[in-house]
């Protein structure tokens, strides 16, 4: 628990503004804390008095146990590797680096060979397959247990996936069954290289806070990471590496879960968790056959086309275009805004993205706030202007 | 079908802001709510509930007054609720979350359905769902955004993934996690909100539960966090002025000189 020490304590109140849980309140000149605590240590970092610390927290170090390596899961879908994967092998090849231990690819699916080769060529110097027909579908239930068998099998010390829906699903039940922490939609990692362990960096309370977490004692260390915000790494068919393969004979006997049908909807809008360009469009279209103009500008710049809740709610467009708190988290090098308020459960899902360009007719809507460029206008005047100027920029 | 629905009260993020000057959270009056996945989560329980029979249950863990949540989710339509509370199982992370929330399902009782939200949008993790599944030892499915068929032994549903959908079946009792698109939340009835206010809802700390002292909350968590800081920001804002020819071009040419097109 957190304990104030009254007597350093000058009642300043910083730690009252820091703590996101409303948590602390400054009564007679020294801070309280009540229930809604999180012991998050928001306070115990802006008290310059050092009057908070957390008590009870268990001793740390990943010392004294034989864990060793990197891992990343190398999701693939329809026999394609994911493209956070090549992010994972260059982020992966850094922390390997700094422990000085290999790195390794984890590859489930059917028939897949080839891309136990390319994933060498990225920089694994092992690869564990799994190759059979019923893995070729993501499948919750056998995937774990595959996993858990391989972790539990050659202990690597960290387990990197891509925070995308199929890592999001079914890691969090490989971390819970081998009673190891996960940290979710990781943004940066890192190496404590005294203590060996892991850094992992997140967004909380949908990006307003940055929270730096560890796991210290158990093993292994666990996170899933956002799409494009880690380098991928660099390819070299030179590269040599060893494959390991594992038999997965009996694994298909029992199971619960099975996977019916498989179906790729993203037809001539790319997948927007992917996509490097975002253009999307709000309630200030007006109308539904105005998002051909976000549809327009998208395709000449190959990007995807995403949408407010406002303009999902009129039915204008696709729950699965949807962007924010409940849609989906975006951070693509580009995202165009057309007619977008800037709602805060708006922004929490793409304020990280590179560049933010915000047009929009009303120069005190919220979204020029995140933007990086804005333009106060009219989206019907701005955006055909835009279309027909890259037109002729790409001949 | 006996459903449990897994509710979370969360601060409602719009009143999270940043203090430009200072660099801190501003949470005056933060309200609390719903968690708003979970707002589905109950709505696609009733819904079942009104085609099938049998009870809906809400569970929450956390301080004292989530038992407003609870309340909140009983003037929908939800039939009990149990509030899972106790200093011990403060600063739990979601490995402690979930082995708390599975000893309160089991003993709330027999269950055929458990629907937990998304996400909670304060951790953002979608963690607890397949963790209290684990806990089980039952299958489940995240993200769906539909059910469409259940039957006695299986159901089978329809999950939302980056690229399109997957049409999964599992054995009940099971697990799923739910996203916006399955339903539409209905508003709270007047029977529900008397019922709402006289309702008696348990509170189960530690030594209600099994499970061990070192099992849940902090001492219990496997990870810790350590750092908390507000994120740097783009910070280059500039509103392009001008004809829209002019603004255009010159969006291009900033564009150029980032060399994001
Ligand atoms: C629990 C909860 C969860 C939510 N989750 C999400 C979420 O995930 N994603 C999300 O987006 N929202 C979400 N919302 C909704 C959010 O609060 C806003 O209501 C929504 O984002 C508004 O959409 P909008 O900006 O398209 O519409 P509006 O707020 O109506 O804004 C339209 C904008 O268009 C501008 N405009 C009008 N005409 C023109 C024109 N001709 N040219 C240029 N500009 C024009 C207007 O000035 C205005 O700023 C959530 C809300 C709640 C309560
Ligand atoms: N403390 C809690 N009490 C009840 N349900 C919870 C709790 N934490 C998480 N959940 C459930 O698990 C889902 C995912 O939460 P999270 O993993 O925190 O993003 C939520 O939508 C809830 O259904």
């Amino acid at each position: 628990m957190v304990k104030v020490d009254i007597e350093l304590c000058t009642g300043c109140g910083v730690c009252e503004e820091a703590c996101p849980f409303g948590a602390i309140k400054v009564q007679d000149d020294v801070a309280s804390i009540d229930e809604r605590c999180n012991l998050c240590g928001a306070c115990v970092d802006v008290c310059s008095f050092e009057a908070i610390s957390i008590q009870g927290l268990r001793k740390t170090g990943g010392e004294g146990n034989d864990h060793k390596g990197v891992w990343v899961f190398a999701e693939q879908r329809n026999g394609k590797i994911a493209s956070v994967v090549l992010e994972l092998l260059g982020e992966g090849r850094k922390l390997a680096d700094k422990l000085g231990v290999d790195l390794s690819a984890v590859f489930f699916g059917d028939s897949v060979e080839m891309q136990t080769n390319e994933l060498i060529s990225y920089g694994a110097d092992k690869v564990y397959v799994a190759d059979a027909p019923i893995l070729r579908d993501f499948n919750d239930e056998i995937y774990s247990k595959v996993l858990v068998d391989l972790i539990n099998e050659y202990k690597p010390e960290i387990v990197l996936s891509g925070a995308t829906a199929v890592g999001r699903s079914f890691i969090p039940e490989v971390s819970a069954r081998l009673e190891t922490g996960l940290t979710a939609d990781c943004t940066a990692l890192d190496i404590d290289t005294e203590r060996r362990i892991l850094l992992q960096t997140r967004p909380a309370f949908g990006g307003n806070i940055m929270a730096t977490i560890i796991c210290p004692d158990e093993r292994p260390q666990m996170a899933t990471v956002r799409h494009k915000v880690m380098k991928k790494a660099t390819y070299d068919t030179n590269r040599k590496g060893e494959v390991i393969k594992k038999d997965i004979n009996g694994y298909g006997v029992n199971l619960r879960t099975k996977v019916l049908e498989v179906v790729e909807e993203i037809g001539e809008t790319v997948n927007i968790a992917e996509a490097d360009v975002i253009v999307s469009g709000g309630r200030g279209l007006q109308e539904p056959k105005n998002f051909k103009l976000i549809e327009e500008l998208a395709k000449i710049l190959g990007g995807a086309v995403g949408a407010s809740r406002g303009a999902v709610d009129a039915g204008w467009i696709p729950y699965s275009h949807q962007v924010g708190q409940t849609g989906k988290t975006v951070c693509p090098k580009l995202y165009i805004a057309c007619g977008i308020s800037g709602a805060v459960q708006h922004l929490v899902g793409m304020q990280s993205s590179d560049v933010i360009v915000a047009i929009n007719i009303d120069k005190d809507a919220p979204i020029f706030d995140v933007a990086t460029f804005g333009i106060a206008g009219d989206v019907f005047e701005v955006v055909p202007v835009l279309i027909k100027r890259f037109n002729e920029i790409r001949g | 079908m006996n459903i449990v629905v897994c509710i979370k009260q969360v601060p409602e993020t719009t009143s999270v802001k940043i203090n430009k000057d200072t660099n801190t959270l501003m949470r005056e009056g933060v309200k609390s709510i719903i968690n708003p996945f979970d707002m589905y989560a109950i709505e696609e329980g009733l819904r079942i509930k009104e085609k099938f029979g049998g009870r809906v249950s809400a569970v929450s863990m956390g301080p004292p007054q989530a038992e407003e949540a609870l309340r909140e989710a009983v003037s929908y339509g939800v039939d009990d609720a149990f509030l899972l509370s106790d200093r011990a199982f403060a600063g739990a992370d979601t490995l402690a979350t979930s082995r708390t929330l599975s000893k309160g399902i089991k003993k709330i009782g027999d269950f055929n359905l458990i629907i937990c939200g998304k996400q909670a949008i304060d951790g953002d993790t979608a963690q607890v769902g397949p963790g209290i599944a684990e806990k089980l030892d039952i299958p489940f499915v995240a993200f769906v955004r539909k059910i469409r068929e259940i039957g006695n032994r299986s159901i089978k549903v329809e999950r939302m993934m980056d690229d399109g959908y997957d049409v999964m079946e599992i054995t009940l009792p099971s697990l799923i996690t739910v996203v916006k698109e399955i339903n539409e939340p209905r508003m709270p009835s007047l029977r529900g909100k008397m019922k709402s206010k006289s309702i008696d809802i348990p509170t189960w700390g530690l030594a209600d539960l099994e499970i061990g002292e070192d099992k849940v909350g902090l001492k219990g968590s496997a990870t810790q966090v350590i750092k908390v800081f507000t994120p740097k920001r783009g910070g280059r804002r500039e509103m392009l002025e001008g004809s829209v020819e002019t603004q255009v071009g010159l969006l291009i040419n900033r564009l150029n000189d980032l060399k994001v097109v």
